[in-house]
C-alpha cells in the first residue's frame, strides 16, 4: 500500500479530513524552503505537495507564479528538489507523510519519464500531480510511475462531466484532486454547496479519496471543504505567507518559517475540528 | 530517420500527434472544451455552408486571392532564381493572420461563444482578431507582452480603435510566450463562454491542424496562380517562421510534390551562436509547452528560455508541432536569418520593389537574398510576403537611428 493510500486510510479511521499543503520547492531560497518543509507535518499538514517551479506555469495565478520565480532565482533545480525530499526523509525520520511533486510535464519529459520516476522514488517521493498531463497524454508516464510505486494523482474539474470521468479515473491512483473552480490557482473560491455536490458526484464514480483545492485560504474555508471532501488543499495562501515574510530585497525576515507554520497550524485546526457530513 | 511516409499531408493522427509532436498537454479544466472544439471544427469543416461563408468573407472582406507577383527588379538584382512574392501583405489588416481569424471567429459564432480572446506578438493577429470581432459584434480581449505593446504601438492603437481591449502582460519576458500563458489562464477561467483564437499553428490539438487548414488558402492559390503564369509548379518555396502559420499555409499544399524544395526561415536574432535568437528548430530541442510537444528553446532542466528577435512576431521560443515533424522527416529545410540580415532585406525591398515588408517576412527575404543567386535562372522561387511593414516603421527607424 502506498504512503498516500495509508495516510488516507488513517484519516478515515480518525474520522476526519486531511490537510494538503502546497509549497514551491526553493521558495524563497533553498534553506528556508527546507525548513518550512521540515516543519509541515508537526504543524498539521497531512500530505505535502512540493511544487517544481517552472518558467511558464500556465495554470497558476500570480501567487504561485511569483513563488516559482523566487525559487528559480534562488537556483532551484529538479535535483535540488529531490535532495530536499531525501533530506526530509533522512533527517526527520518521517516515513509516513506523503510528498507529491506538483508541476508541469516538461521538467519530467526532459529527464525522461523513466529516469525521473526512478530518481523521485529513490528520494522518497510518493507521487505526481502534473497539471498539463491529462489522461490523453499520460501513457508515457503511467507505466514508469507504477513500476516505481509512485501514485499519479489526476485533476478533475467542474468541466469534467460524467461521460469523461471514467477516462480520467482510469489513470488515477492515490487520490483524486478536484479543482473546485474554473480558473487558475489563487483566484476564485467555490461555494460549499458546489463542493458538496461535486464531491458527491465524484464519489459515485470512484472509491479513491477526493481532495478539493483552488481558492481555499482560511481555516473556515478549509473546514467547509473538510465537511464534504477527504482533504482540503491550500497553496496560494501559504506561498503568499512566505512572501509576506520577506524584506523588500526578497531576503527572509526573522520568523518566516514560524509564521508560515503558524498559518498551517490554524488551517489544520479548522480541518481537524470538523466532523464530516 | 523514419522511412518517408506515402504522404506528408495526412497528419495529425486522431489524438493530434504528428509523430512525436503535437498532442494535448493542457489542464483538465480545458480538456473537455478542447474536445468540443475538435468536434465542432470537424463538423464545420464538412459543412458547405460554413465553407461558403468563409470563402465569401475571404474574397469580399479580406480581398483574396492575394496576387502572385513576379519581382523582376529583385530577380535581376540577385541574378539567380526567378522570384515571385505571394502578396498576403495586401490582405485586409495587412497580413496572412486574417485568413485564420475569419475561420476561427466564424466557428466561435457557430459554437455560440460570446467572447473571444487572443494572444499577439507583432499585433497582426490581435488586429485581425479585433477586426473580425468588430465585424461579428463579439467582445474581444487581446493579450500582448508589454515589450511588444511598446515596439508595435501602431497595432495597439488599431486594436483599441476596433473596440478590443488590449491587456499588456508583464510576466516573464513580456513577449509572445507570456501573452500566450496569460491567454490560457484567462481561458481556463472563462472557457464555457469564451473562444480562444490562437494565432499560429501551435497550441493543443486541434489548433495546429485547424489553423493550418485555414492558412492553406495561401498555398492552394499559389498552385493555381503559378500554373497560370508559368505552366508548372514552383521549384522553391520560402517563408518565415514564428509559430509557423504563414509558412505552413504556403508549404502544406506542396508537401507531396517531391520536386518542390521547401525552406522555412526562423529568426536568428543576434546570431544562433550567441544564444540570443528565436530559432527553435535550429537551437532548441523537443519539449512540452503551450499544449503541445515541439522544438523549444530551453535550458538543461527544461525551463523555457527567452527568445530574442527584432521581429515581435517571430519572438517565440517554440514552433508549431507539424514543423518539428517535417524537420525530423527531412521534408522541409529550416534555416535562420539574423536581425541585421532582416533589416538589410527590409531596406532592399523598399528600394527595389516599392514594397515595405513587415520585419517577419524580411527574414524570409534575407534568406532569399542568400539562396536565389545560387539557383539557376529558371528556378521558380515563391516567397510568402506575409505582412506589410507599416507596424514596424517606428521600430526600424529607431534601429537605423532615424527620426520619424
Ligand atoms: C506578418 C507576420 N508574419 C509572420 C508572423 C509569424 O507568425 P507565423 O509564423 O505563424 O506566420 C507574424 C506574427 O505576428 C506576422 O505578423
Amino acid at each position: 500500500m502506498s504512503r498516500i493510500t495509508k495516510r488516507f486510510e488513517k484519516l478515515k479511521a480518525d474520522k476526519r479530513a486531511g490537510l494538503v499543503i502546497y509549497i514551491s520547492a526553493g521558495d524563497p531560497d533553498l534553506a528556508s524552503s527546507y525548513e518550512i518543509l521540515k516543519g509541515l507535518p508537526a504543524a498539521g499538514a497531512d500530505v505535502i505537495e512540493l511544487g517544481m517551479p517552472f518558467t511558464d506555469p500556465m495554470a497558476d495565478g500570480p501567487s504561485v507564479q511569483a513563488a516559482g520565480q523566487r525559487a528559480l532565482k534562488a537556483g532551484i533545480t529538479v535535483d535540488a528538489t529531490f535532495d530536499m525530499v531525501r533530506r526530509f526523509r533522512r533527517e526527520t525520520g518521517d516515513g509516513d507523510t506523503p510528498i507529491l511533486l506538483m508541476g508541469y510535464y516538461n521538467l519530467v519529459y526532459q529527464r525522461g519519464a523513466e529516469r525521473f520516476c526512478k530518481a523521485a522514488a529513490a528520494a522518497g517521493v510518493d507521487g505526481f500531480i502534473l497539471v498539463d498531463l491529462p489522461p490523453e497524454e499520460a501513457d508515457e508516464l503511467k507505466p514508469h510511475a507504477t513500476a516505481h510505486g509512485l501514485d499519479t494523482v489526476l485533476l478533475t474539474a467542474p468541466t469534467t462531466d460524467d461521460k469523461r470521468l471514467p477516462a480520467v479515473l482510469k489513470y488515477a491512483s492515490g487520490f483524486v484532486y478536484f479543482v473546485s473552480v474554473l480558473g487558475i490557482t489563487g483566484t476564485k473560491s467555490a461555494t460549499e454547496d458546489a463542493v458538496r455536490s461535486h464531491v458527491a458526484r465524484l464519489k459515485r464514480h470512484t472509491k479513491l479519496p477526493i481532495a478539493v483545492g483552488f481558492g481555499i485560504r482560511t481555516p473556515e474555508q478549509a473546514a467547509a471543504v473538510a465537511r464534504h471532501a477527504d482533504a482540503a488543499v491550500v497553496g496560494s495562501a501559504i506561498v503568499d505567507r512566505v512572501k509576506a515574510g520577506l524584506d523588500p530585497s526578497g531576503k527572509p525576515k526573522p520568523g518566516l518559517t514560524a509564521g508560515v507554520l503558524a498559518d498551517v497550524t490554524a488551517l489544520a485546526a479548522g480541518v481537524r475540528g470538523t466532523v464530516k457530513a | 530517420m523514419a522511412i518517408s511516409p506515402n504522404s506528408f499531408r495526412t497528419g495529425p493522427d486522431e489524438r493530434g500527434h504528428f509523430g512525436l509532436f503535437g498532442g494535448r498537454y493542457v489542464a483538465e479544466t480545458l480538456m473537455p472544451l478542447i474536445l468540443d472544439l475538435e468536434k465542432a471544427y470537424g463538423e464545420a469543416k464538412a459543412d458547405p455552408q460554413f465553407q461558403g461563408e468563409l470563402n465569401y468573407l475571404l474574397a469580399h472582406y479580406a480581398g483574396r486571392p492575394s496576387p502572385l507577383y513576379f519581382a523582376e527588379r529583385l530577380t535581376k538584382h540577385l541574378g539567380g532564381a526567378k522570384i515571385y512574392f505571394k502578396r498576403d501583405e495586401l490582405n485586409h489588416t495587412g497580413s496572412h493572420k486574417i485568413n485564420n481569424v475569419l475561420g476561427q471567429v466564424l466557428l466561435a459564432k457557430r459554437m455560440g461563444k460570446t467572447r473571444v480572446i487572443a494572444e499577439t506578438g507583432a499585433g497582426q493577429h490581435g488586429v485581425a482578431t479585433a477586426t473580425a470581432c468588430a465585424l461579428f459584434d463579439i467582445p474581444c480581449v487581446v493579450f500582448m507582452g508589454s515589450v511588444d505593446v511598446a515596439r508595435q504601438a501602431p497595432n495597439v492603437f488599431r486594436m483599441k480603435m476596433l473596440g478590443a481591449e488590449v491587456r499588456p502582460v508583464t510576466a516573464g519576458s513580456s513577449t509572445l510566450k507570456d501573452a500566450m500563458n496569460e491567454a490560457l489562464r484567462d481561458w481556463v477561467a472563462t472557457c464555457e463562454t469564451t473562444f480562444y483564437c490562437i494565432g499560429t499553428v501551435a497550441g493543443p490539438h486541434p489548433y495546429p491542424a485547424m489553423v493550418r487548414d485555414f492558412q492553406c488558402v495561401i498555398g492552394n492559390e499559389v498552385r493555381k496562380q503559378i500554373m497560370e503564369m508559368e505552366g508548372r509548379l514552383p521549384d522553391t518555396l520560402v517563408a518565415c517562421i514564428g509559430g509557423g502559420s504563414n509558412a505552413m499555409g504556403l508549404f502544406h499544399p506542396f508537401l507531396d510534390d517531391k520536386g518542390v524544395r521547401i525552406v522555412g526561415v526562423e529568426a536568428g536574432g543576434k546570431g544562433v551562436e550567441t544564444g540570443e535568437h528565436a530559432a527553435s528548430l535550429t537551437g532548441g530541442r523537443p519539449g512540452v509547452l503551450h499544449g503541445n510537444r515541439t522544438y523549444l528553446l530551453q535550458d538543461k532542466e527544461g525551463q523555457i528560455t527567452e527568445a530574442h528577435s527584432i521581429s515581435a512576431g517571430l519572438d517565440y521560443p517554440g514552433i508549431g508541432p507539424e514543423h518539428s515533424w517535417l524537420k525530423e522527416q527531412g521534408r522541409v529545410e529550416y534555416v535562420s536569418a539574423t536581425d541585421d540580415e532582416a533589416l538589410a532585406a527590409f531596406q532592399l525591398l523598399c528600394k527595389l520593389e516599392g514594397i515595405i515588408p513587415a520585419l517577419e517576412p524580411a527574414h524570409a527575404l534575407a534568406h532569399v537574398t542568400k539562396l536565389a543567386p545560387k539557383l539557376p535562372k529558371d528556378n521558380l522561387l515563391v516567397m510568402n510576403l506575409c505582412g506589410r511593414g507599416d507596424k514596424d516603421v517606428f521600430a526600424v527607424a529607431e534601429r537605423l537611428g532615424m527620426q520619424v
